[in-house]
């Protein structure tokens, strides 16, 4: 059944502004489900989260349950979680290794890569044509790819490759994977689920939003005594960019450059790493090495739930017009313990339901939720650095670490999607 | 005293872990930080697993898994007054009971209490329920808190922020 196109998009979204029933208007939310999470490319998960033949983990594409299984054959598959029977949900853990799953109300059995290979009592099915087990298997998610083991799904059957969708934000994921000697990330650490009563957009938004660390998160910053504050001060010279596709990032490189020092970006000295920084050279060689530990790892949104924060990887997850869940846990480098193990350390304390930055954050998405109820002033101002953006020498916009750069690539890419 | 004489020492001992236990349980209500982190021995840790009871804190991610320092920085954050996930602070009110004392080899003393929460915060009014575990040694007339875990009945669920002591 088409979509009927009653909202015009283009009367809610300007250049600097947006009207604020983009937040908590249900019909749109639905139209949102069906032309963004439901066809676009959705991170769903890593490939080393799946590991050996015949893993599983639950994950999802928005609202929606997925497993994703490495099959026999060791072939990724997003398979949704609906017995094709009655309808039942066909598995309820949160990960395994199976190399069938049993539907427990009638018992129809299918393999790790949906197709329905049994169905209990056969002979009610017998000579029944429609009773055709190549027609009844689990349902997949149309289209799977993946990129330096960061797995994507689409719902679509056709539609931009995933490498055309990330088009210059893939060069953000090389650079996440740089950071680590081997190449490699993974993702083995388990994950915190923080619920937030907001729409998704505002944290999508807030992600590469340069401008709110200095006020939300002062508290942490002037009682640990952290470099992260003077990266988003006023007088920074960290950049924002607009990568297009809704892609965008806070690029963090310039103010470690300016300082010149390895693994400043990680709070730290290559003399508490020395095990690392040994790899790390062996990996790259010396000159190589040191410019990934001076640059770091980015600060990356991958539209539209994909969020790389230096040392952590959050999925966005919207389960309501006015509920998200953010999945967050820390990035581990492959061959680099004693790095991972402090990652760990620094995740549990900033993340999360009880974190000192995400506690925050996850309060001023609230905040905004029931403040954009407010009748008037109707639309958010997102105007600022307009007037002193410009374009790098690949074409992206950017801009100071502040402006809001971002957020009006988000929205261009928003409109561009609801308008087809 | 004579009724030391009287009372067995086991149900002594109960009355004064309950004491403390509730006397800890105002303090983390009433937002009374200095005086809560008073009570931790100086190589506390605060542990608040996810996503089940049995994982190891080393290796996977949790609610909260503070060292002491971590503790004191904490605290610092709520003495800013820009913890903004505690400006304004929730109402909490919690009743602990089902409490179980053993006397470890080592001397020291393990609670066990389950304990129901109410808050109430802008975003609504809300209800957590766990179990406590309490390792305690003696410090004084009183105990130190060697190690609180608190096993959320719902930490394999995503969970609203948590930004209160408890
Ligand atoms: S609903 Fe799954 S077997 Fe009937
Ligand atoms: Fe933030």
């Amino acid at each position: 059944m088409p979509v009927e196109n009653k909202i015009d998009f283009d009367t809610l979204i300007k250049s600097d502004q947006v009207h604020g029933s983009l937040y908590h208007n249900e019909e749109i939310y639905k139209e949102e489900l069906e032309k963004i999470w439901f066809k676009t490319w959705v991170y769903v998960g890593h490939e080393s989260e799946i590991p050996k033949t015949n893993d599983f983990i639950m994950k999802s594409i928005g609202p929606q349950p997925v497993i994703m299984t490495r099959d026999r054959k060791n072939k990724i598959q997003l398979l949704q979680n609906r017995c094709p029977h009655r309808g039942n949900q066909v598995c309820v853990k949160q990960k395994g290794n199976a190399k069938l799953f049993t539907c427990p109300y009638h018992s129809w059995t299918f393999s790790n890569s949906g197709d329905l290979v049994g169905y209990a009592f056969p002979e009610g099915y017998e000579g029944n044509p429609n009773a055709d087990k190549k027609k009844l298997g689990l349902a997949k998610v149309a289209r799977v790819a993946s990129y330096r083991g960061f797995i994507f799904g689409s719902m679509a059957e056709e539609g931009p490759s995933l490498e055309e969708h990330l088009g210059g934000a893939m060069e953000m994921l090389d650079r996440v994977c740089l950071t680590s000697p081997e190449g490699e990330i993974e993702v083995t650490a388990g994950f915190l689920k923080h619920k937030t009563r907001s729409n998704w957009k505002f944290l999508v938004e807030n992600e590469t939003d340069g401008y709110h660390p200095a006020f939300v998160h002062s508290s942490i910053f002037s009682v640990a005594e952290s470099g992260i504050g003077g990266l988003y001060d006023n007088k920074s010279t960290a950049l924002t960019r607009d990568y297009g596709n809704g892609h965008t990032e806070v690029d963090l490189r310039p103010e470690f450059r300016k300082f010149d020092e390895p693994m400043r970006w990680f709070g730290t000295t290559p003399k508490k790493l020395p095990d690392y920084v040994k790899n790390m050279n062996a990996a790259y060689g010396d000159t190589r090495a040191r410019e990934i530990m001076i640059d770091g790892t980015p600060h990356a949104m991958i539209y539209p739930n994909l969020f790389i924060a230096e040392i952590q990887l959050f999925v966005i997850q919207p389960v309501a017009v006015d509920e998200t869940v953010q999945h967050v846990t820390a990035l581990q480098f492959k061959g680099a313990p004693v790095l991972n193990r402090r990652m760990r350390q620094q995740t549990m304390g900033s993340v999360g339901p009880a974190g000192f930055l995400l506690a925050d954050d996850s309060e001023m998405y609230e905040r905004t939720q029931r403040g954009v109820k407010s009748k008037q002033p109707e639309w958010l101002f997102l105007g600022r650095g307009e007037q002193r953006e410009y374009r790098d020498e690949d074409g992206y916009r950017v801009s100071h670490a502040t402006d809001e750069t971002p957020s009006r690539g988000i929205w261009r890419h928003y409109r561009s999607l609801m308008e087809e | 005293m004579t009724t030391n004489k009287i009372i067995p020492a086991d149900i002594l001992l109960h009355h004064e872990v309950s004491q403390f236990i509730f006397h800890e349980a105002k303090l983390q209500d009433e937002h009374e930080y200095d005086a809560w982190e008073a009570l931790w021995a100086d190589d506390g840790v605060y542990w608040i697993p996810a996503n089940g009871t049995d994982i190891d804190p080393e290796k996977e991610m949790s609610i909260i898994y503070d060292n002491r320092s971590r503790i004191a920085l904490r605290i610092r954050q709520f003495h800013t007054g820009k913890r903004y996930a505690q400006e304004p602070k929730s109402g909490v009110r919690r009743v602990t009971s089902n409490i179980e004392v053993t006397t470890l080899e080592n001397g020291e003393i393990e609670a066990r209490a389950n304990s129901i929460i109410f808050e109430a915060n802008l975003r609504g009014e809300f209800t957590w329920a766990c179990r406590y575990i309490y390792n305690l040694r003696r410090k004084g007339d009183g105990f130190e808190m060697k190690k609180k875990t608190v096993l959320l009945a719902n930490n394999d669920k995503a969970l609203y922020t948590l930004a209160f002591l408890v």
